[in-house]
Formats: structure tokens, C-alpha cells, sequence
């Protein structure tokens, strides 16, 4: 086991911190945060929930967290930008950059960066560390202890924000460790479609540990899409955490295409009657990456529904792991509830664990789940082929449909189109 | 259409397969010319469809013997693919449902990829959707077609007019129908027939599998081949077919016995 004292990753991280002198609140909950930081360890694969990740190569970098962040020229990151998005936050190695951010005048809702919002009023006080608990959770604890800023986006009661927010997180610095944060809330009523978008320009290592909480009032609508394209040698560690209030609806997909080991925990509460979820995922990874997606549906009330489907498509040594756990509580009646998580592996080396993992208290609830894991049909490729197209294009056509279903459940169609480009260029490598 | 002048395009000779270590094919024999439509009938397990699969390359039938020359090249030589850009095409018993490829998409690619092949010009998305439409007319189609899966959701009606109309975009040397008429309503099947029969001309040939005679009120074959045990044992005109309705395959046997029965008297 390895314990926080021999571990120079969070030994350099526990060194920099210097506990605040004031005691705002803020201050308070980072101070906190670093306390449960001493009494948790980095996770290993003896753990249940990292059993399949194995997480030592980062424990073995002594990446500091990331400072003053360096200049981004506009030209590096302007391909990512998205059209349809008339609001834009950019933060570079977790801090915000007004000059390449975007609020535009929005009567509809309250959009920035922790500091300049934070003079408005206590509704982040009441909700900033609320629902991402850190008591648990190192990489959580440590986000939240060296929180320095965030995206905030507040929704009021029975607005509509009708165009995307497009928070872009660009990692600059290399060898260093940042810190992305997001905070979502969204009021009784009110309706909005948020992207959460990890780019770098770089191509060495650095280390990325998000967290972001999003809290749905009653029937609220949220749009929620998570792109992860971080270089090859990456480590980006994410965490979202999502309250659902009564009759509320969240729509979540999720894309992995980056990083060298990468590890996403979406939980998700439906903690109010009637509540619905979405929660789709697609990971394309080749080379040795590892990707690693666990999900958490908490079905605590009644007459709830979730829809989930995980996609892997798994090329080269590369390895994905999917956990899908699925909790129907003793009075979430009638509950309704899908999971399917398909896998595509295309070489002999490539490696899938899927995990799907009901936990079902309630007597009258309608639950399905099921798990595949297989190569390209044989009968699909002989078809195309019969029909003149190589080998090579059959597969890289089935390959790309595959992923194409979920990617088809992004409401944006610039993003939409940027992902199929990526993944057109990924499948027609192999 | 029957000329003894007419380029031979299939040539098939001691032809023996095996799926799955069975020996399916156990001496096949058969002559196609252009023009010419043939007709091989025959019961369930008789090697017909065996036969169509192997003339379009599928890789779980292996081929034990025989030679099977194509438009004098040996057709063995070819990979399934580029039997299709020679001009081989297979229309499938039950076509396979890709999910996730439009189909458009899908018939585009397959007709450029042919197109460039035969050296002609490749089509883009606009020129091709206008095409295909046309195409499409031919065999009463939809144009929504176009916009959903490659066969995804598509009835069996649906499904072989969708072959058909591969057919008629790729424009084959030979085409090979496995049980076309299988799963079609009658106007579905007149329709389907129609636009075969509009596909066929003097320089190209169709061979037609089919378990029964109802298929060629329509397309009107020149020769009916009867297969049992792997072999072709009876070969006629299209008036075999009709016999072959009236008095069931057990006739042919019982005509050959007692014809072997005369000899011996």
C-alpha cells in the first residue's frame, strides 16, 4: 500500500500548499479539503474502484500545481472554437483568460470566473463544494485545496441560455498539474447546454484533475457534453458530480479520445421524483493509452429514468475500462433504467473491461443492462467488400459508425463535426 | 437472349466447396454467356446458395477443386472486392444491416470506388444524390432510404430492392440473385422484377437461385438448371421450370430412374 509520506507526487502537491491566512469561506473549504488530503492516499490497484487502472506512473512525477499561466496564441486554439457557442470561457492550466473568453451580454444568465463572480451574492458560497465530496476522494480534495478558480454559471429560475456556453480548458504548461473546475446551477425551470472541453497545444506530459458539479432544480434541462482531447502523454483525472431535482433532466455525452491514462467518474443523483437522465459515452484510444469511465447513476426517488450508452473502441495495446453502477434505492419505485455498454476491439492486443453493475432495492422498477465485447462482423466486411470497397475502407467505415451513434447524440453539429473529423482521421490510421 | 456467337462470361468446371469441413459442391459444371439468363433451381441444401457465395468470395467456403474462369481470368485469383470492381455481383439472400453507415454513403462509395476502377468518373455527394434518385424510380423507392442505415429497419420487400438497386448503380458483368424472390408480397416482386429485367441486356448475364417457379413468370430465363447433391443434374429450357412446379423435384428423379430402368430392360 502506498501511503501519502512515499508518494512524490502528492508529497511535491502537500509541500506547495500553503494554508490561507484569512478565513473566508473559501478558504475555509480549500483549508478542509487539504485536511482530508492527509488522510487519504493515492489509489492503487488493490482498490476496487481502480482495479484495472493503475494509476503508479503518476505517482512517480513530481509535477507542481500549475502558476501564472503563459500566453495562448489565438491561432493555436481557434479551430477548436464552435460556431454555434456564443458565450465562450477560457481558462489555460485552470485560470481564466478574459482576453480569449467571450461573455457575451446574456440577460438570461450569470456567466464567469469564480472571482469576478463571487462579489454577487452567496449562491456559490451555498453550493462550491457541496456536492463534489472530498472527504473520499484525493483528486477531489486535492482540486478543491488548491482551488484557485472556476467556471460559474448560474441559470435563474425559468431562463433558457438557447446558444451553448463553451468552457474551453487549454493545458499550456507542460510537467506541471492544473486544476479545472466548473460549477453549474441551474435554477426551477430553466434550461442550458454546457460543453466541457479539454484541449492542449502541447505534446509533453502534464497532469489534469477536474472537478465539476452541476445542480438541477426542478425541472430544469441540462445539455451536458464532455470532450476530453488531451495529447498522448497526459494524465487527466475528472470528476462531475450532477443533482438531479424533481422532474429535472440532464443529457450528458461524454467523449475519450486523449491522454496517456485517463480516468472520468460521472455520479449522477437523481434525488428528486421523476427525474431523468442521459448518460452517453464514447472512448476511441489506440497507441497504450488507458482510459478508464466510471459511471454512477443513484436512483434515490421514485419513478426516475436513466438511459445509458458506453461505446469503447479500442485499437493498438490501448486499454478501456468501463464501470457502470446502476442504484435503485428502496423507495425509488418504478423506477426505469438502461444500460448498454458495446466495445470494439480491433487488435488482438487491445483490452476492455466493462463492468456493469446493478444494485436494485426496489421491488417494481424495469431494469436492463447488457455488455458486448466484439471485433468487426465479419459479415458487415465480406458485405462491403462484395460491393467493391477494400478491406481497409470496410473496416474503417463499420469502425467510424460505430463511434458515429454516439457522437450523433451531440446537439451541436460544429462539435459534431470537428469529433467526426478526429475520428475519421483516427480509424483510417490503422 | 441465346447466342451461340456471344463471349462465354462464366465458365465453371468440377467445382467442389466445403463449409465447415462438409463437402457441399461436389462436381458443379456450368457455362454462362453473355445475354443469357439462367435459372438454378433446386431443394434447401441442394448447393445453390453455396454456389452464389463462392461466385462473390465469401471466405468461410473453401473451395476443394475445380476452376471457375471469369471473363477469361481465373476467378480465384481475385479478392471479393475486386471480383466486384471486375463486374461479379451478388445480389444477398438476406442483406446484411450495417447500423451507423447512411446509405447513401454507402451506395456512393461503392459506385465511385467501381466507377474508378473501370476509369469513368466518380460522383460527389450532390451529383450522386440526383443519380441514385433516378435509380431509385426504377424500382419504386423512397427517396428516404438514402438518409437511414445501410438496411437497418428495412422490411425484407425493402431490403432486396435496396440489392437491386446496388445492382443497378454498379451496372455488373454478371449478376448473381440468391432467392430474390424470397419474402416478397406479388407487386413487391413484380416491381423487383421489372428492374431486373430492365438491368439486362445483350452484354451482360444474370443467374438467377431460386427455390420456386414464381420468380420467373417474370424474368423469363433461358436455361433452368434442377441442382441436388451439389451438382447440376438436370439442364432445360424455361420450360423445366414450369414441370418442375406441376410435379415437384421428386419427378426428375423418378424420370431418370426410369430411364436407367429402360436401359437395363
Amino acid at each position: 500500500m502506498s501511503t501519502a509520506t512515499s508518494n512524490s507526487y502528492l508529497d511535491n502537491l502537500l509541500q506547495s500548499w500553503q494554508r490561507p491566512p484569512a478565513s473566508s469561506w473559501l478558504d475555509q473549504l480549500r483549508a478542509n479539503a487539504m485536511d482530508s488530503v492527509g488522510t487519504l492516499r493515492m489509489p492503487s490497484t488493490q482498490d476496487e474502484e481502480w482495479r484495472f487502472t493503475d494509476i503508479s506512473p503518476l505517482s512517480r512525477l513530481p509535477y507542481p500545481v500549475a502558476h501564472a499561466a503563459p500566453k495562448v496564441q489565438l491561432s493555436d486554439i481557434k479551430h477548436c472554437y464552435l460556431e454555434e457557442a456564443s458565450c465562450r470561457l477560457v481558462f489555460v492550466d485552470g485560470q481564466f483568460v478574459p482576453e480569449l473568453s467571450n461573455i457575451a451580454d446574456n440577460a438570461s444568465a450569470i456567466i464567469g470566473n469564480l472571482s469576478s463572480l463571487l462579489p454577487t451574492g452567496d449562491t456559490i458560497a451555498r453550493y462550491l463544494g457541496q456536492l463534489a465530496e472530498f472527504q473520499n476522494d484525493v483528486f477531489t480534495a486535492l482540486n478543491t485545496a488548491f482551488l484557485r478558480d472556476s467556471a460559474c454559471i448560474i441559470i435563474p429560475k425559468n431562463k433558457s441560455v438557447t446558444t451553448p456556453i463553451h468552457l474551453l480548458f487549454i493545458s499550456k504548461q507542460t510537467e506541471v498539474t492544473s486544476y479545472p473546475r466548473c460549477l453549474l446551477i441551474a435554477e426551477a425551470g430553466s434550461n442550458a447546454t454546457i460543453i466541457e472541453d479539454y484541449i492542449t497545444t502541447e505534446e509533453a506530459p502534464y497532469v489534469t484533475n477536474s472537478v465539476v458539479e452541476m445542480s438541477l432544480a426542478n425541472t430544469a434541462h441540462v445539455n451536458h457534453i464532455r470532450v476530453q482531447r488531451d495529447n498522448q502523454q497526459a494524465f487527466h483525472i475528472g470528476n462531475c458530480t450532477v443533482s438531479l431535482a424533481h422532474a429535472s433532466q440532464y443529457h450528458s455525452v461524454s467523449i475519450t479520445l486523449g491522454a496517456y491514462i485517463s480516468r472520468y467518474n460521472l455520479n449522477v443523483i437523481l434525488s428528486g421524483e421523476g427525474a431523468e437522465c442521459a448518460a452517453d459515452g464514447l472512448v476511441l484510444i489506440s497507441g497504450r493509452q488507458l482510459a478508464d469511465t466510471h459511471t454512477f447513476i443513484d436512483h434515490a426517488k421514485p419513478h426516475g429514468k436513466s438511459r445509458q450508452l458506453h461505446k469503447c473502441i479500442v485499437d493498438g495495446m490501448a486499454h478501456g475500462v468501463f464501470n457502470g453502477k446502476i442504484m435503485v434505492r428502496p423507495h425509488a419505485q418504478l423506477t426505469d433504467s438502461t444500460q448498454l455498454s458495446r466495445n470494439l476491439l480491433l487488435t488482438n492486443k487491445a483490452r476492455i473491461d466493462t463492468k456493469p453493475q446493478l444494485e436494485i432495492f426496489a421491488d417494481d422498477v424495469k431494469c436492463a443492462h447488457g455488455a458486448t465485447v466484439g471485433q468487426l462482423d465479419k459479415e458487415e466486411i465480406f458485405y462491403l467488400k462484395s460491393r467493391g470497397l477494400s478491406e481497409l475502407t470496410a473496416r474503417n467505415l463499420l469502425t467510424y459508425a460505430f463511434g458515429g451513434e454516439v457522437i450523433d447524440r451531440i446537439p451541436i453539429s460544429s462539435l459534431k463535426r470537428q469529433l467526426e473529423e478526429i475520428v475519421l482521421a483516427r480509424t483510417q490510421i490503422s | 437472349m441465346i447466342n451461340q456467337d456471344s463471349k462465354t462470361i462464366l465458365e465453371v468446371r468440377g467445382l467442389h466447396a466445403n463449409v465447415n469441413g462438409i463437402e457441399i459442391l461436389k462436381g458443379l459444371d456450368l457455362t454462362v454467356k453473355s445475354g443469357e439468363i439462367h435459372a438454378i433451381m433446386g431443394l434447401n441444401g441442394s448447393g445453390k446458395s453455396t454456389f452464389a457465395k463462392i461466385l462473390a468470395g465469401h471466405p468461410a467456403y473453401e473451395v476443394t477443386a475445380g476452376t471457375i474462369i471469369f471473363n477469361d481470368q481465373n476467378l480465384f485469383d481475385l479478392e471479393p472486392e475486386e471480383r466486384a470492381r471486375a463486374g461479379v455481383f451478388l445480389a444477398f439472400q438476406y442483406p446484411i444491416e450495417i447500423p451507423g453507415v447512411a446509405n447513401n454513403q454507402f451506395l456512393r462509395l461503392a459506385y465511385n470506388t467501381v466507377q474508378s476502377q473501370r476509369g469513368k468518373e466518380e460522383l460527389d455527394p450532390l451529383e450522386f444524390d440526383d443519380f441514385v434518385r433516378e435509380k431509385m424510380k426504377l424500382l419504386e423507392m423512397n427517396p428516404d432510404f438514402l438518409d437511414r442505415s445501410v438496411n437497418e429497419g428495412f422490411s425484407g420487400g425493402e431490403k432486396k430492392r435496396n440489392e437491386i438497386l446496388q445492382m443497378a448503380l454498379l451496372e455488373p458483368k454478371l449478376a448473381i440473385l440468391d432467392e430474390t424472390d424470397s419474402g416478397l408480397d406479388i407487386d413487391a416482386l413484380r416491381i423487383v422484377a421489372n428492374g431486373v429485367n430492365q438491368l439486362t441486356n445483350k452484354d451482360n448475364a444474370t443467374i438467377l437461385v431460386t427455390h420456386y417457379q414464381r420468380l420467373l413468370d417474370y424474368i423469363v430465363p433461358d436455361y433452368v438448371h434442377v441442382m441436388e447433391a451439389g451438382r447440376i443434374i438436370k439442364t432445360s429450357g424455361k420450360e423445366l421450370a414450369k414441370e418442375l412446379e406441376a410435379h415437384g423435384y421428386d419427378w426428375i428423379n423418378a424420370d431418370d430412374h426410369s430411364k436407367t430402368a429402360g436401359v437395363r430392360l
